[in-house]
């Protein structure tokens, strides 16, 4: 039983970084019709980032909001580079986010060596229904519901994202409003890099990053972004958590070596069963 | 306010437009008629500045807004949300001046705008579009796909909004009889190129346009009038 909690708790701590790089999926998606290959790419960097940071002294809390305010400046940039050019078909810049990927594999190995890193988290382990968790397991769950609470009320209340919202569902007329509609697409690049970094800050304690990590990370936050059909940010949480349950689960009874096939067989599901739905949204 | 000289506009090889020169000073209520694929949209988005211009030149000295043909709206957001939205430029977004002028949008400004019927969704253009505070309001198309008795409140509204407001309009319309009865002054666009302008009234009478455009409708007109 206790081993049961344990996996349940970890499966849903790395569920909500599967979630959170998912809803970068799902917000430069949604604005640009990009599939944003760079998203497990931003979540290393911003592991990587934090740990550098806090071996150069600085106090917890400030290294990991820099990590994740970098993550999002490396973001932008991306988005600049894999949209920036006026009429890029959004094939050609998933193309781009791709090859943006390697380099940026091959930048971590320079910088930070092969070996996987893990700064240190907040430490500690908490009681949860007589198993032992790591403390670090339990804010992850709490931050990543904060930073989805506060990206809904974004989108929902405010007027930059109405605005966003507004260039997603019809460019042309966002324009004749006035709203730059690429400007806004590299905005959702910002967005989706501080997402991004945001989960690799949080989950690099718990399972260290390393240059190889951005493909299980992105696969993992695809196949979450799939569950919300690529436009819904909730949808999108409840799609991580599974995945990361069913995850551990599995590498807990099972075989730890089968976590990415269980990404993959779970987005092969949904996408066959789903498909219709999908076609349908993209057809509006 | 408004002048035109030369302008071509061209998609890849394609010529849309093919210089156009035409002019609207300020106050005036213009018609730009012609048949399907004229070029009138394409005109109207390169005043607005979405479309770019081969050559010639186009010089506007006031704010313009655009009610874009098949009215555009952000289908998953409320009316109000749409009425803001319209005002991204400025700071002032307080939708109440356009719930004073169109009534019915603020009995409809919780409901989502792809809910609405095409009159009210025509209205939400129109309100948005006027959230810009244009001096020059740009509207493509206000009768497509709506029925009569809309049209006829619609227009009632932009009639009301240049003689009240000052608000100049320069109106696309491809039923060539409510243009020429709405606009005292109009231009007809042929294959990218005007092949008449000037008064309403006089280009009404003039046989050739009869006989292209108007299949003798100008005739019904008045008579819709009496009626209403």
């Amino acid at each position: 039983m206790n081993d049961f909690i344990t996996y349940l708790v970890s499966g849903v701590a790395i569920g909500c970084a599967f979630a959170l790089i998912g809803s970068g999926f799902v917000v430069v998606h949604r604005v640009t019709r990009v599939v944003n290959f760079t998203q497990g790419t931003l979540a290393v960097f911003g592991g990587l980032i934090a740990s550098t940071l806090l071996k150069g002294a600085l106090p917890h809390g400030i290294a990991e909001i820099v990590a994740v305010l970098s993550a999002g400046v490396i973001g932008l940039i991306f988005g600049f580079i894999a949209t920036g050019k006026r009429g890029t078909p959004p094939l050609i810049s998933l193309l781009i986010t791709l090859g943006l990927s390697t380099l940026s594999a091959a930048f971590f190995i320079l910088f930070w060596g092969q070996n996987p890193i893990s700064p240190p988290g907040i430490g500690g382990a908490t009681d949860v229904l007589g198993a032992r968790i790591e403390t670090q397991r339990l804010l992850v769950v709490v931050v990543t519901v904060i930073a989805f609470v506060v990206l809904s009320l974004f989108f929902d209340r405010s007027y930059v994202g109405k605005g966003l919202t507004a260039a997603a569902s019809n460019p042309r007329a966002a324009r004749l409003v006035g709203i730059n509609v690429r400007w806004m697409g590299f905005l959702s690049f910002g967005i989706a890099g501080v997402l991004g970094g945001l989960a690799g800050v949080l989950i690099a304690p718990t399972n260290a990053v390393s240059f190889a990590s951005d493909l299980p990370l992105a696969l993992g936050g695809f196949a979450a972004a799939v569950f919300g059909g690529l436009v819904s940010v909730w949808r999108t949480l409840l799609g991580g958590i599974v995945l990361g349950v069913v995850g551990q689960l599995v590498a807990g009874y099972l075989s730890g070596s089968y976590q990415t096939e269980v990404a993959l067989l779970m987005m092969l599901a949904i996408m066959i069963v789903r498909y219709k739905s999908l076609s349908a949204e993209e057809a509006k | 306010m408004l002048t035109l000289n030369d302008v071509v506009i061209r998609y890849g090889s394609a010529v849309a437009v093919d210089g156009v020169s035409l002019s609207v000073e300020r106050g005036e209520m213009v018609a730009l008629v012609g048949p399907n694929g004229a070029g009138k949209s394409s005109l109207v988005n390169a005043i607005s500045g979405v479309v770019p211009v081969a050559s010639g030149s186009i010089r506007l000295d006031a704010r313009s807004a655009q009610v874009p043909e098949g009215r555009q709206m952000f289908a998953d957001m409320s009316v109000e949300d749409n009425l803001r939205l319209g005002a991204w430029k400025s700071k002032d977004r307080d939708p109440a001046p356009i719930y004073e002028m169109l009534p019915d949008l603020q009995r409809l400004r919780r409901q989502k705008a792809g809910t609405l019927s095409g009159g009210q969704q025509q209205m939400v253009a129109v309100g948005r579009a006027l959230m810009a505070k244009p001096e020059l309001l740009l509207i493509d198309e206000l009768s497509l796909g709506l029925a009569p008795l809309v049209v006829a409140g619609l227009a009632d509204h932009l009639q009301k909004l240049n003689r009240e407001h000052g608000t100049t309009i320069l109106l696309i319309e491809q039923e060539i009889a409510l243009a020429f009865r709405l606009c005292e002054r109009a231009y007809v666009l042929e294959a990218g190129r005007i092949v008449a302008s000037g008064e309403s009234a006089e280009l009404a009478l003039d046989p050739a346009l009869r006989d292209a455009y108007l299949g003798g409708e100008v005739g019904g007109t008045p008579r819709r009038e009496d009626a209403s």
